[in-house]
């Protein structure tokens, strides 16, 4: 019996003992949450780089898929056990309600010391992803709230072979919506695919959406729309709905598009089965994997109207924060520094064939990915518009654009089921 | 006495860590859940700071939200096709078994495998042989090979026939469920009730019908109710599969309370359709075990 309890007495020290942290022995030790599985590789080295420079250990922890990132780090957030250095992936509304609980740390002091030297490293565009402005709409404190690590715009992508096997010149991709409508009827014939997406995932329809949203009738209703005060059932957004139906009926979107998941596309377009793809700079590291010897070029979508300008999508890519909470953040901070000067950007561009956020570095890119940077002029993003449409307005938009594509509604019926739902959002908020 | 409180005592400490364990993962986050669906949050802010709605989650739910009814008939739809024709395919398929034929064990382990397939695995191989674009498009290929070239047809975008493909692989995924249920049942059943039937001169029907179909009561309840729930939370061979809703025509209402939890950070929101979904589906449990219990009672 004596020797039973002495037993389960050392069982018990040894179990709250052999859980206990080891001793800390000064070193710090910073954690870094990303979901970017393809540039797991060039991170360890990084920090290898760093530990070796600086002795700061920096542990990058890999959470994929991104839908699984972003419930981790948002668990974490309640239970206020964030690591140092994360990335948010959501809306702009989901990164001000983190900085609104204190997760995130200002950054607006580090980027402006020295005469804004941080600052001034990055394409204006990447930061305003991360920055909120003093008339922002989400209740944040002006500043810049995170670090970008790459940038990135979405186009379209055409495939040089397959178009010259249309009968087409390769080096003149179409350069309006009419060209490209006319090239369906080719595609139909030749029994090729024509325009390949993600857009079984929704918010590739959007992005396009959107594109032609900004070339039909301009920034300034877009947003007028977004305050609520343009219908969707405004001519100019039935026209922008038409533009789908009109890509349905000549037969340029690839046959089940609408279920079609952003990796199924890329392969599709990787290994010449579609002639243009819709897909943003970080498919340039997906082909290179895929095929190699995949010949293609980048292209603007082609424009629907001379009214207004093409925009498209772009800004920071991927983006770290720092966690306002750790006990390290003054090391974070510096490492995130290091992170993204001019040598360290020019290795993550060249191992992961992304697109750099200091824009020093853009002179050592390969030329399809000087094509896609050289979109940045014209890129938007809805981070960067100061308001923001209603998530479930968003999704009707958006799943009424498959409704179109796959005949199920006409673009009217969509116009007007969208803002039904917009009136119902506008009607709650006043509540 | 004292000895009386010492052994009740004793046996509640017994059970005390298995009870703390049923708490913590299970009654503290159903309460928290059946909370939050009174409240406005997002899942990023601290609790402290959501804000109360009272009953406006569920309002919504039951009055302004079409895509959620669309999506409780979808499931609806996937449930009556598995529970008629997945349920007597298993049935049929474990009545076969259950005689003497060749190879039998064989086919108990055929039927078997697609239940233990991981969902994701089976909607990205389906899709594979049915898909219009990406896969070999064995299906189409087939009819095509057999001279029924007009059946040929886009089975996962057509918004016609989507939930109807997903039903059916729903079907082919979860049938060895019931054909093992099924197996066992039958396996229960007494011979000699059929020798004896057999010697009053029934026919292979009679007994079917008169001494299979009454013993296999109770365990077709239990494979009706184990279908009900398994198929109505579905979700994940519909995303392997159609990758998502198809404008509406696909969705289920896991996917919806995942689209207000992840597109719409609407955490309070997806908590009370998780609430209303889940009285729905012990409504529903509740409505069969009546029923079989009303059915053995006649």
């Amino acid at each position: 019996m004596f020797v039973n309890r002495i037993l389960c007495i050392l069982l018990l020290i040894f179990n709250m003992f052999g859980c206990a942290p080891r001793e800390e022995t000064g070193k710090v030790t910073l954690t870094l949450w990303h979901w970017m599985t393809d540039r797991e590789q060039a991170f360890s080295e990084l920090a290898k780089r760093y530990e070796e420079k600086t002795g700061v250990k920096v542990n990058f922890e890999l959470f994929a898929p991104s839908d699984a990132y972003t419930q981790k780090v948002r668990a974490a957030a309640q239970g206020t056990n964030l690591p140092d250095i994360f990335g948010i992936l959501g809306e702009k509304r989901d990164f001000g309600s983190f900085i609104k609980a204190g997760h995130i740390l200002d950054l607006t002091p580090y980027m402006e010391e020295g005469e804004g030297t941080w600052k001034n490293k990055f394409f204006a565009k990447a930061l305003a992803v991360n920055e909120f402005s003093p008339e922002n709409s989400y209740g944040v404190k002006p500043g810049i709230y995170g670090a970008p690590i790459d940038i990135m715009t979405i186009q379209m992508l055409y495939n040089k072979n397959l178009l010259k096997q249309l009968g087409l010149d390769p080096r003149k991709p179409p350069l309006t919506f009419q060209e490209l409508l006319d090239i369906g009827k080719k595609v139909k014939e030749a029994k090729i695919q024509g325009l390949v997406s993600g857009w079984g995932e929704l918010w590739m329809i959007d992005c396009l959406a959107n594109n032609y949203a900004f070339n039909i009738m301009g920034k300034d209703k877009v947003l007028a729309t977004i305050r609520g005060e343009v219908a969707y059932t405004d001519p100019d957004w039935i026209k922008v709905l038409t533009l789908f139906k009109q890509m349905q009926d000549s037969g340029i979107l690839a046959t089940g598009v609408v279920t079609m998941v952003n990796k199924t596309a890329e392969q599709l377009f990787a290994n010449d089965k579609a002639v243009f793809a819709f897909n943003g700079s970080w498919c340039v590291n997906v082909y290179r994997g895929m095929n190699p010897n995949l010949d293609y070029a980048v292209m603007l979508p082609p424009q629907a109207s001379d009214e207004h300008l093409m925009s498209i999508w772009g800004g920071a890519g991927s983006s770290f924060m720092v966690n306002a909470r750790s006990k390290n953040k003054e090391e974070a901070v510096k490492f995130l520094e290091w992170l993204t000067d001019r040598d360290q950007q020019a290795y993550l561009a060249e191992a992961t064939q992304n697109l750099p956020a200091n824009k020093d570095c853009l002179g050592k890119i390969s030329e399809v990915l000087a094509h896609f940077a050289s979109g940045m002029d014209i890129a938007t993003h809805p981070s960067v518009w100061g308001v923001s449409e209603f998530p479930v307005v968003i999704e009707t938009w958006n799943k009424g654009i498959q409704a179109i594509i796959i005949k199920d509604k006409s673009p009217e019926q969509v116009a007007a089921e969208t803002q039904k739902v917009k009136e119902r959002e506008l009607a709650k908020r006043k509540k | 006495m004292k000895t009386d409180i010492k052994s009740t005592l004793e046996n509640y400490i017994f059970v005390l860590p298995a009870v703390v364990i049923f708490s913590v993962f299970y009654i503290i986050p159903f309460i928290a859940v059946f909370m939050l669906g009174f409240y406005e949050w997002d899942g990023i802010l601290a609790l402290k700071d959501a804000m109360f709605i009272g009953l406006a989650n569920f309002k919504e739910i039951f009055f302004q939200d079409p895509s959620w009814w669309q999506a409780m008939w979808n499931a609806t739809y996937i449930t009556l096709i598995a529970l008629t024709l997945q349920n007597i395919v298993a049935f049929l398929l474990a009545w076969a078994c259950d005689r003497e034929i060749r190879c039998k064990n064989f086919y108990r382990v055929v039927f078997f495998i697609p239940p233990v397939l991981s969902e994701m695995v089976v909607g990205m191989a389906w899709r594979f042989i049915i898909n219009d674009v990406d896969g070999a498009n064995l299906v189409n290929r087939m009819l095509i090979s057999i001279g029924l070239p007009q059946l040929v047809h886009s089975w996962l975008s057509d918004p016609k026939t989507a939930l109807t493909t997903v039903a059916v692989v729903h079907c082919w995924k979860g049938f060895g469920w019931g054909f093992l249920i099924f197996l066992a049942g039958l396996q229960t059943i007494p011979r000699e009730l059929y020798e004896a039937a057999r010697v009053d001169g029934a026919n292979a029907w009679h007994s079917f019908k008169n001494i299979t179909i009454p013993m296999m009561l109770p365990v077709i309840v239990l494979v009706a109710i184990l279908t009900v729930l398994g198929t109505m939370q579905a979700f994940v061979l519909i995303i392997g599969l159609v990758g998502g809703e198809l404008a509406g025509h696909t969705s289920v209402p896991v996917l919806r309370i995942l689209a207000s939890m992840r597109g719409s950070s609407r955490f309070g929101y997806a908590c009370a359709q998780g609430i209303s979904f889940g009285m729905v589906l012990v409504i529903i449990s509740f409505i069969q075990y009546r029923f079989s219990k009303h059915t053995r009672q006649a």
